[in-house]
């Protein structure tokens, strides 16, 4: 009745189950020869949906030559899962079939075993894609490939891993022309350019189906009333702890979603102090080490939790459980991501997923109450598509020279048809290979150190095995900060090694001295200095954790979500739909203020204790108002009024100076031209763009990948990559590095996109406003200039709250913002 | 105002040299410059230590293809302390050049440059590791070492150093905390016996002052750190050792 062979029919009636529709709908696509997108919520049965097609082919025509499917996973501990889900059917029907995953830490001699006689299917990631191709054999290796599944493509095909992996995908259609696309996707604004991710572009090639499985029940969302007054600033939610530990205690299973690694940490120490009747609560976030994290899944799988306090690092995966109730603790940032969050506990498709967000302070009451409306109507906000970067790109070219020697022609006609390099164009492309060959240098020093050189038939072929060796260990697209890892002192001795609790980005232990402490994997700890890769850590119980917090995991507000909380402030007749305090509370910003129309922008001037202050309300997320208060501030320097420093939050930006700058001409202080010179000079020593120059140079191989602990030897590279940016700006400015540097720089971490969009929005529509003293609205980001005391670089490793505000200091601009 | 890769103001000599502290090495008064060389005022005697040239270059051989302009900006900020002190004699204190075929791969243009320099003072390349044998093309006296008059100077620091010795050779860096973070720059190294100079060149690294390289050297250290505007000095008990704390055996760090 399904059209399945026997043997699979049978075992899915074995189980009791039949197979869904989307999964035939697979089927039939891939049986047709059709690359194909799946979208379908968590739990839909998307891995089978994906493996049954290459498992019947493998079971009706057998094995061929070499690797029949690859599986491509952003996570490896996703690789290690699917092979693991996906070897119990095999075994269940007796397919005897060979599976076999391959990961960064697969030992060398498997790595050998799998090119001597290679797998059936080969579950990996991109990077090793990319490896495998850089060797000579791989046109052997995948030319009986016939499918490629990517699975979580929404998470990776806008990333350089997913530029990394598309071309991979291209050089893979070239190799093995029979070759079949499944991705696998959670639910996305826009499907087409995952389609076009599947699809060659620019030529006849048929476009890749769309697949849709049947959307579960609406989800149950409900956004926390507090019994307990909504604090004005802060992310702790601690207002609402006893009400979370309640809602866990009458929930089956319970993920508590939280935005960074330290509010995991101080929420899972606050729900264990309330935690009376002793319920099972877990913790899991991306520093803790695997194994413990392996152990709160299985725990999870096994039904013995009933919370886990989580980041995103949950965010992605398969089941680990029957998941009750989703609980995101603070501003959820994005609808999509809640979304995705909220499908955790989705675990069976057609009943409604139950999820509660809880708002850490008033402006996230309004982003939740955005949220919860953005999911009620299905819309969800998308990233813009970015173009395939090109450090990326000369990174591939360079594997391929590996591999085999190539005509320049034909691999600009393959780059170009992975989607996200459709739009480059052939200039571009000639200088990747000239930076892959010299550099790419205007000054042409060196030519006789060609690192690829050209055949008499005008083939790029690497100059010899030396480099391409050296290819092969700095490889991959991941700049990751170096981490340390940290260990109990073994009971020999403080600086002998024992267990391993985690591991952290390096630059958290600048400046720590012996003796401080921190909380880390759910308890105090005790720094006792560093050997080699390894902190040495002992246990504190007790002790009140000094060290404050670190950084890190920290996504801005999404456009779409920003949009919907400034229309909510801006609309008062919204404001019947919000709890009490928020609705007072802007209700007294009318009155002492002024609510800007929709469009405008609002800028209040002010005096507060012995400076002034001016207070905007973009709405545009953390990122681009940083960037904004740098670039403003320089304009406030040259206008005389002496600003001093600033404070940026999702919704709002603070500066304060000396002067008054209620006489300052707005119109002129917001206008665009400050993306010009303004940008120009202050990037010149921005902590920023070096950051950003370093990973694309590393990615780049420029310069070598950076290990902690490995001591440099003979003629390695050991200087910074800040000279290199320095002296490239100078003598160099158009260099293709510094291109790809600056293309990061203006999506990611500067998000120039953004800020220019908000400067275009804005114009000709400031509303300043100056007043006597501070306004209820300018409360929350005045409370953070308190708690955050750094101009511009510095304070991004102070973004996170350090817990406890000083009351009267709330009290107080309350109070003034209050008073009659 | 022009400002060179360090953000050196090139204002004239008279502010230059205002800006800039003057110690005293072995009872010889030196003016140490932000841009890393020291200028002795009585005998005119401008002091560069470790040029590096070419070293951007040394790596092509090996493909890794840094930006090669180096040297060039290494010899555009030795040209601009030149056009404003107008020194007669300039001391190289060795390792101006990176390694043996570093001359045969500079630039033109660069080549140039050198010579000009070569012929607006008087030179005295001292001999370093990295480049024993004197220049092939450019002009100079060329020796192990040199004294002049309480000054002696030398490539590498010695043990049993003798009084006044200014030395390169080691690269000081200096670590020290700035408000809420850390800044680590090049820096000169005195205890107003010796003086270890920073390098000049722009690809040359540095090695912490209170690395165990350093141990002994000195009796009571003071970094001279470079600024953008000046040069800083701070004290032994100011300094930071390179994070993180590294518990290594010989260096344990204290308090």
């Amino acid at each position: 009745m399904s059209g399945l062979p026997a043997k699979f029919d049978d075992w899915f009636k074995d189980r009791g189950w039949a197979p869904r529709e989307h999964q035939l709908d697979c089927l039939k696509a891939a049986q047709e020869g059709k690359s194909h997108l799946l979208i379908a919520p968590t739990g839909g049965g998307k891995t089978l949906a994906g493996f049954l097609p290459p498992l019947i082919d493998l079971f009706e025509n057998g094995s061929g030559r070499g690797v029949h499917t690859l599986y491509i996973s952003p996570l490896k501990a996703l690789a290690v899962d699917i092979a693991r889900n996906v070897s119990a059917p095999v075994d269940e029907m007796g397919l005897g079939l060979n599976i076999e995953t391959r990961t960064g830490d697969t030992p060398m001699a498997r790595r050998q075993r799998q090119k001597t006689n290679p797998p059936d299917i080969l579950l990996t990631t991109p990077e090793q894609v990319s490896l495998l191709l850089s060797h000579g054999d791989s046109a052997d290796y995948f030319s009986g490939l016939k499918t490629i599944i990517l699975d979580e493509l929404h998470a990776i095909g806008n990333t350089k891993r997913g530029h990394l992996l598309a071309l991979g995908i291209a050089r893979l259609r070239k190799l093995a022309p029979d070759l079949r696309l499944t991705g696998l996707s959670a639910t996305v604004p826009d499907p087409q350019t995952l389609i076009d991710y599947l699809t060659p572009q620019g030529t006849d090639a048929e476009e890749a189906v769309l697949i849709r499985a049947a959307g579960g029940a609406k989800a149950n969302v409900k956004v926390l009333n507090s019994e307990n007054r909504i604090p004005w600033s802060g992310h702790s939610a601690r207002h609402a702890w006893d009400e979370v530990y309640e809602e866990i205690k009458e929930a089956g299973l319970t993920l508590v979603f939280v935005n960074t690694r330290s509010q995991a940490e101080l929420t899972f120490q606050a729900l264990w102090r309330l935690n009376e009747d002793n319920l099972a609560i877990a913790l899991h976030h991306g520093s803790l080490d695997v194994a413990q994290r392996r152990k709160v899944e299985a725990a999870m799988s096994r039904g013995d939790l009933r919370a886990v306090v989580c980041t995103s690092t949950l965010d992605l995966g398969i089941d680990w459980g029957d998941v009750d109730l989703v609980i995101q603790i603070g501003a959820p940032k994005g609808a999509s991501r809640l979304t995705q969050r909220i499908g955790r506990a989705n675990h069976r498709m057609n009943e409604p997923s139950r999820a509660l967000m809880v708002p850490d302070n008033r402006f996230s009451v309004l982003e939740c109450l955005a949220a919860k409306d953005a999911i009620s109507e299905g819309a969800l906000d998308g990233e813009p598509w970015r173009l395939g970067a090109l450090d990326v790109l000369v990174q591939h070219i360079m594997a391929v020279a590996c591999a085999n020697p190539f005509d320049s022609d034909e691999l600009y006609r393959e780059v170009i048809s992975a989607s996200p390099y459709k739009t480059l164009d052939r200039p571009t492309f000639d200088r990747a290979i000239d930076f892959v060959s010299t550099g790419g240098y205007a000054l042409r020093a060196y030519d006789r150190f060609k690192r690829i050189v050209q055949d008499q038939d005008g083939r790029y072929r690497v100059r010899n095995g030396r480099v391409a060796q050296q290819f092969r260990m700095n490889a991959g697209t991941i700049v990751e900060a170096s981490s340390l890892n940290i260990r109990l002192s073994s009971k020999r001795g403080p600086k002998r090694p024992g267990r391993k609790l985690g591991t952290m980005e390096e630059w958290y232990f600048e400046g720590m001295e012996v003796g401080d402490t921190f909380m880390f994997a759910g308890e105090v700890l005790r720094f006792e200095g560093i050997t080699g890769a390894d902190v040495m850590v002992s246990r504190a119980p007790g002790e009140e954790p000094r060290i404050p917090t670190w950084g890190g995991g920290r996504f801005p507000l999404s456009s779409y979500l920003a949009d919907r909380v400034r229309r909510m402030v801006h609309d008062p007749d919204y404001w019947p739909h919000l709890p009490d305090p928020i609705r007072e509370w802007l209700e007294l910003q009318r009155d002492r203020s002024v609510i800007p129309k929709a469009d405008e922008l609002l800028v209040e001037t002010f005096p507060n204790g012995d400076r002034h202050f001016l207070v905007c309300y973009p709405f545009d997320g953390i990122l681009a108002h940083q960037t904004l208060g740098t670039l403003i501030t320089r304009r406030l320097e040259r206008a005389g009024a002496q600003p001093l420093g600033f404070v940026a939050t999702e919704y709002s930006l603070s500066v304060w100076s000396r002067k008054d700058m209620g006489e300052v001409d707005m119109a002129a202080l917001f206008d665009e031209d400050m993306l010009g010179d303004d940008l120009e000079s202050w990037l010149a020593n921005s902590y920023l763009m070096k950051r950003t120059f370093r990973n694309v140079a590393v990615i780049a191989g420029l310069i070598e990948r950076r290990y902690p602990g490995q001591e440099k030897t003979g003629r390695q590279v050991t200087f910074s990559s800040d000279l290199i940016f320095d002296v490239l700006r100078e003598h160099e400015p158009n260099h293709l590095l510094l291109q790809a540097a600056w293309s990061d720089a203006s999506g990611g971490y500067l998000d120039l996109s953004r800020l220019s969009d908000l400067l275009a929005r804005v114009r000709g529509r400031i509303r300043h406003q100056h007043l006597d003293r501070v306004s209820p609205l300018a409360v929350p980001v005045m409370l953070e200039i308190n708690k955050d005391p750094v101009i511009g670089e510095a304070r991004e490793a102070m973004l996170e709250e350090s817990a406890d505000m000083s009351s009267d200091v709330v009290e107080a601009l309350v109070a003034e913002a209050m008073r009659p | 105002m022009a400002k060179d890769d360090l953000g050196m103001a090139t204002e004239d000599r008279r502010q230059t040299l205002e800006a800039s502290p003057t110690i005293k090495v072995n009872g010889e008064q030196l003016v140490l410059l932000p841009a890393g060389a020291a200028y002795w005022p009585v005998k005119e005697t401008l002091i560069v230590s470790d040029m590096h040239f070419e070293k951007g270059s040394s790596y092509a051989v090996d493909g890794v293809m840094l930006p090669p302009y180096d040297t060039r900006s290494t010899l555009r900020r030795l040209t601009a302390i030149v056009d404003e002190l107008t020194p007669k004699t300039i001391i190289s204190l060795g390792d101006a050049f990176h390694d043996r075929g570093a001359e045969k791969r500079m630039n033109a243009d660069d080549v140039s440059a050198l010579s000009d320099l070569t012929k607006r003072a008087h030179w005295v390349w001292i001999a370093g590791n990295h480049d024993p044998a004197p220049p092939d093309h450019f002009s100079g006296e060329t020796t192990p070492s040199m004294r002049l008059e309480g000054l002696f100077f030398t490539h590498e620091p010695e043990s049993e150093p003798e009084p006044g010795e200014i030395a390169g050779h080691l690269h000081p860096c200096a670590r020290v905390a700035t408000g809420h973070h850390f800044t680590r720059r090049r820096c000169f190294a005195t205890d107003g016996n010796r003086l270890i100079m920073p390098s000049f060149g722009t690809y040359t690294g540095g090695l912490n002052v209170l690395d165990a390289g350093f141990e002994g050297l000195f009796d009571q250290l003071t970094a001279w750190v470079m600024g953008r505007r000046g040069v800083y000095g701070f004290s032994r008990r100011k300094l930071m050792p390179d994070s993180p704390p590294v518990l290594r055996a010989g260096f344990a760090r204290s308090g």
